[in-house]
Order: structure tokens, then C-alpha cells, then sequence
């Protein structure tokens, strides 16, 4: 625990530097507050508007939460499927690729209409986001079990059940992490672009995308700078809620969790 | 469903005269169009025994356990362990691996259960039992509740051993199973193996590099040819069990050692030397 603490007063540090170097700017160049306001006006609209940012935060937070929680059902149910041959990955892995190089801020346009306006569709954009990285990530985690391990359960008779299960998904839970970890900062870009599009007839009701958006068009430089921030502190979150479920699930056995341990 | 297995195996030593415990015919085996791996090799088990197999690299020694295991099919010819096929007796088997090939998110109690889970005839109680039971027989019982990360390489093997004979086997596949520790552990090791194979009397197929290793364990090494694998010789070992360690230091062992030395030096003839198969 105070090695948590030590170790965070660097990052912290710099945090401290380039606040107090921002505020030095703005007063040094005497910027004009609409277009780069002082780190204390930020924090000043965000209290004086704290009402409408939580309610932004919270309305991105359950959006990109759910998405999340989705993309990693769906994630972890089509990286079993495609683990189950050699075959079925040449067929289907370069239709998950697609899901890659889609742009979103393509088809999102496309989801609004099928699914309508709302948190909806919004959590369908995160899903799609968020999807691909878990699949990926599981699916490698799946195939590359250790030949002898797979011969060991052969020789027991193991049903295939019991390899997925007692084998493969255990061996899997590290690299499914890793997709969890990437996807987790993907949620919240996802739901700011879903709701980009999904939630801007809503007023009122729009989560940090929305809210950006109407922020812009206003002027309003200061709230728009609170808005960004809660966005980044949101991602932040939700990656190190994934870090610390994955310590607790891994750091008994797993080299990765006992490097980030020992360092 | 809780039926013990084969209760009454242990005590036959010498086994059914009239038939050996496993019996390998003309096997042959080449993946594909490639060159043969075995041909026409066969060999007779007697209940009991303990067989090294030795040999240059590619003469087949692992596909000839991986054959017997039914992890692998014969291109031809055939193989019975007690009258049957390896893909039916695989419950009399058990394979030890090179690496320990433990599972590093159980502990090492839930390692040495894995195969009585898998094979569900114990219900959890006597399944735990019986993996501490081994656990201490491998003199490993005070660290049951530690991941296999926190072992050393030879407790590692231990635990192998363990997980391999909680299922009483009567024939253990042992492919190199101490070829990446150290002279020390080794040895140790293969005194305490011969001590499980006195409580417990198993049958052993045994792949190894070291020719002191496979004198001392075995009643029988057999030293294979390479590309295409098959017998070259069969030496018996004639030493009585038990065996103690001094056993290495006897001018008899030691005269066998080189004997068996000898025959791996007659294969290294100016065929060798290509590459693996």
C-alpha cells in the first residue's frame, strides 16, 4: 500500500507541473478564456455546472459500461466458437477484422437509424468498438495451449466440455485481459462518438459527447475543458477497474500480475 | 457414479506368463509422405518390467509413447496392452512429460487431483484425499496449497509424478521426465521413482538421453536406431531391487553403462549426422 502511494507521487508530480504551467501560460500569453482557459475556470465551470456533468458522466458511464459488458459476452461466446478448429478461423477471422477497420463513425449513422435514437444505440456503437480486441485476444489465448497439456487431458478421456472449461478458459483469462484492458478505454471513446450522433435530439439528456458538442457550439471553452477532463477520468476508471480484476484473478499464478507486482 | 478402478491390479508382478502385459507388432509410422519415423519395430512388455528406451535423435523414442498412449495412430501394424487397443487402455495409462505440465492456476493439491476430476470416479472428498496421499508420498505435502510458480523445477516433476500416479496406473509413459534438471535432482528423483514402482508396481516405458539414468531404473534398455527407428539392441539389467544409490558406484553397473555406451557408439556411423525428421 505505501509503495502504491510512493509510486504515484511521480505521475502526480507531473500532473502538478503541467497544471502549474498551464496556468502560467494563459496568464504569461494573456490567451483569451474561449480559446484556452486557465486550469482554474475549468474547475470553476465544472462546479458551477456540476449538476449537468455528472449527469453527462453518468449517462456516458452506463452507455460505455454496458457496451463494455456486452463486447465481452460476445467477445469471449465468438473467440470459443472460433477456437473450436483451424477452419472455422480461416472462414470467420477476416470478417472480425472488419469489424476493425470499419470506421464506426461510419455505420454509426446506420445503427441510429436501425436502432433508434438513444442509449440503445449507443451501447451497440460501444459493443462494436470494444469487440474486436476481446476477440482477438481470447481467441489467441484459446488456441495456444500447450500441446502437451492438450494430450494430458486426452489421456484422461476429457469430453470437450471439460477441456474448454478446466483448460482452455483458465489459460485464456490472461489474454482476455489484455483485450479487456484495451477495450475499456475504447468503451468511453465509443460512447462519446455514439452519443456524437445517437443522443444530440435529446437536450438535456446527452451524455459527455453530446454535451461536448453543445459545449463547442457555445463557446463555452471552460465547461468543454471540464467535459474532455471527466471523459479521460472515466476512461481512466474503467481501465483500472479492469487492472485490479485482473490482479485479483491472476496475481496467485500468472507472471504478468507478479512482474506488475514485483516492479 | 463411484466405481473404484481396477482394484485388485497391483499384485500380479510377474504378470500372465502365457501373455505379455503389452505387446507391440511390426509398428510402423511416417506422417504423410515423409520419411518413415518407426518401421517394422516390435517388442514384448512383461508385467512389471521397466524399459528404457535410447537412442540418437529421430529414432522415434516419443512417437513410440505417443503410440502406445493412443495419442497417435500407427501407419501400420499393431499395439495391445493387456489384449487391448491404447485408445481403450487408456485408463491403465499415464503419461509424465518432459515439463511438468502442471496447470499454474491450481495449486499443487488441485494439480495432482486433475486427472481423478477428469476421470470422475472419486467424489471430491476421497478425490482430495487420495491427491494428499500422493502429495506426501512424493514428500511434497507442506507445500499443497502453493501454484506450481512457487516450486523449483524438481518439486515441479514431483508434483507430475504425483498427479500421474494418483490414478494407479499399471503402465506409466515417462518421455525425458528428468531430462531438464540437474545431476543432483536427477538422481535423486530416479531412487524415489524406483521406491513408488516398489510400493505400487507399475509397468514403465521410459525415454531418456542418459544412458547411467536408464541402467539404473530399468530391467531392460533398449537402444534404438535412427531414420527409420527401430530396435538396434535389447540389454537386460540384471541388478536385483531394491536399488540403492551406491548401485552407481558397482564395477558391474559401471561395465553395463559402457556397454550399453558401446552399442548408442556403433549407430553413430557415417549415416548420422542428418537432419531430424
Amino acid at each position: 500500500m505505501k509503495r502504491i502511494v510512493v509510486q504515484s507521487c511521480w505521475p502526480l508530480g507531473v500532473l502538478v507541473l503541467v497544471v502549474l504551467g498551464w496556468h502560467g501560460a494563459t496568464v504569461m500569453f494573456d490567451i483569451p478564456p474561449y480559446i484556452l482557459p486557465g486550469p482554474g475556470r475549468v474547475v470553476a465551470a465544472g462546479i458551477e455546472r456540476h449538476a449537468n456533468l455528472l449527469l453527462a458522466v453518468r449517462t456516458s458511464a452506463t452507455a460505455a459500461l454496458s457496451g463494455f459488458l456486452l463486447a465481452a459476452f460476445l467477445g469471449v461466446m465468438a473467440a470459443v466458437v472460433l477456437a473450436q478448429s483451424p477452419l472455422i478461423r480461416r472462414c470467420l477471422v477476416p470478417y472480425t477484422i472488419l469489424l476493425q477497420t470499419v470506421p464506426v463513425v461510419a455505420i454509426a449513422p446506420l445503427i441510429l437509424m436501425w436502432f433508434g435514437s438513444g442509449l440503445r444505440s449507443v451501447v451497440i456503437v460501444v459493443a462494436i468498438i470494444c469487440l474486436f480486441p476481446i476477440i482477438a485476444n481470447t481467441t489467441q489465448g484459446l488456441v495456444s495451449v500447450d500441446r502437451n497439456l492438450l494430450d494430458l487431458f486426452r489421456m484422461s478421456n476429457a469430453s470437450r466440455l471439460q477441456v474448454l472449461v478446466r483448460l482452455r478458459l483458465p489459460h485464456a483469462l490472461p489474454s482476455l485481459f489484455t483485450g479487456l484492458r484495451i477495450s475499456s478505454g475504447l468503451s468511453v471513446i465509443g460512447a462519446f462518438t455514439g452519443e456524437w450522433f445517437a443522443s444530440s435530439n435529446t437536450v438535456g439528456q446527452g451524455g459527455l459527447g453530446y454535451s461536448i458538442i453543445y459545449a463547442n457550439s457555445q463557446l463555452q471553452t471552460d465547461y468543454l475543458f471540464a467535459l474532455v477532463l471527466a471523459c479521460a477520468a472515466l476512461g481512466s476508471t474503467f481501465f483500472f477497474a479492469v487492472v485490479g480484476c485482473e490482479w485479483l484473478l491472476l496475481h496467485h499464478w500468472h507472471e504478468s500480475a507478479l512482474k506488475a507486482e514485483g516492479d | 457414479m463411484s466405481h473404484t478402478m481396477n482394484p485388485t491390479t497391483i499384485t500380479s508382478r510377474g504378470g500372465d506368463p502365457g501373455r505379455p502385459f503389452m505387446t507391440l507388432r511390426g509398428l510402423h509410422k511416417q506422417y504423410g509422405r515423409g520419411a518413415a519415423i518407426l518401421e517394422d519395430l516390435s517388442m514384448d512388455v512383461g508385467a512389471g518390467d521397466f524399459i528404457s528406451l535410447i537412442g540418437p535423435s529421430g529414432c522415434g523414442k516419443s512417437t513410440l509413447l505417443k503410440l502406445v498412449a493412443g495419442l497417435v495412430s500407427p501407419t501400420s501394424g499393431c499395439i495391445e496392452v493387456e489384449g487391448m487397443t491404447p485408445a481403450n487402455a487408456r485408463e491403465l495409462m499415464s503419461f509424465i512429460f518432459q515439463e511438468a505440465t502442471l496447470l499454474p492456476w491450481r495449486t499443487v493439491l488441485r494439480n495432482v487431483e486433475l486427472g481423478l476430476e477428469l476421470e470422475r470416479s472419486l467424489d471430491r472428498g476421497r478425490r482430495r484425499a487420495k491427491a494428499e496421499e500422493l502429495l506426501r508420498l512424493v514428500g511434497l505435502g507442506d507445500v499443497a496449497t502453493h501454484y506450481p510458480r512457487e516450486l523449483s523445477g524438481g518439486m515441479r516433476m514431483r508434483v507430475s509424478i504425483a498427479r500421474a500416479l494418483a490414478t494407479r496406473p499399471r503402465l506409466l509413459l515417462m518421455d525425458e521426465p528428468f531430462g531438464a534438471l540437474d545431476e543432483m535432482t536427477r538422481d535423486r528423483l530416479n531412487e524415489e521413482l524406483l521406491r513408488l514402482r516398489a510400493e505400487h508396481g507399475w509397468t514403465a516405458l521410459f525415454v531418456t538421453h542418459s544412458v547411467a539414468e536408464a541402467v539404473f531404473l530399468s530391467t531392460r534398455v533398449v537402444v534404438l536406431r535412427a531414420k527409420p527407428g527401430r530396435v538396434h539392441r535389447e540389454i537386460k539389467v540384471p541388478f536385483a531391487f531394491p536399488r540403492k544409490a551406491s548401485l552407481r558406484s558397482d564395477p558391474a553397473f559401471l561395465a553395463l553403462v559402457g556397454e550399453v555406451s558401446g552399442a548408442l557408439r556403433e549407430l553413430h556411423g557415417p549415416g548420422d549426422g542428418g537432419t531430424a525428421a
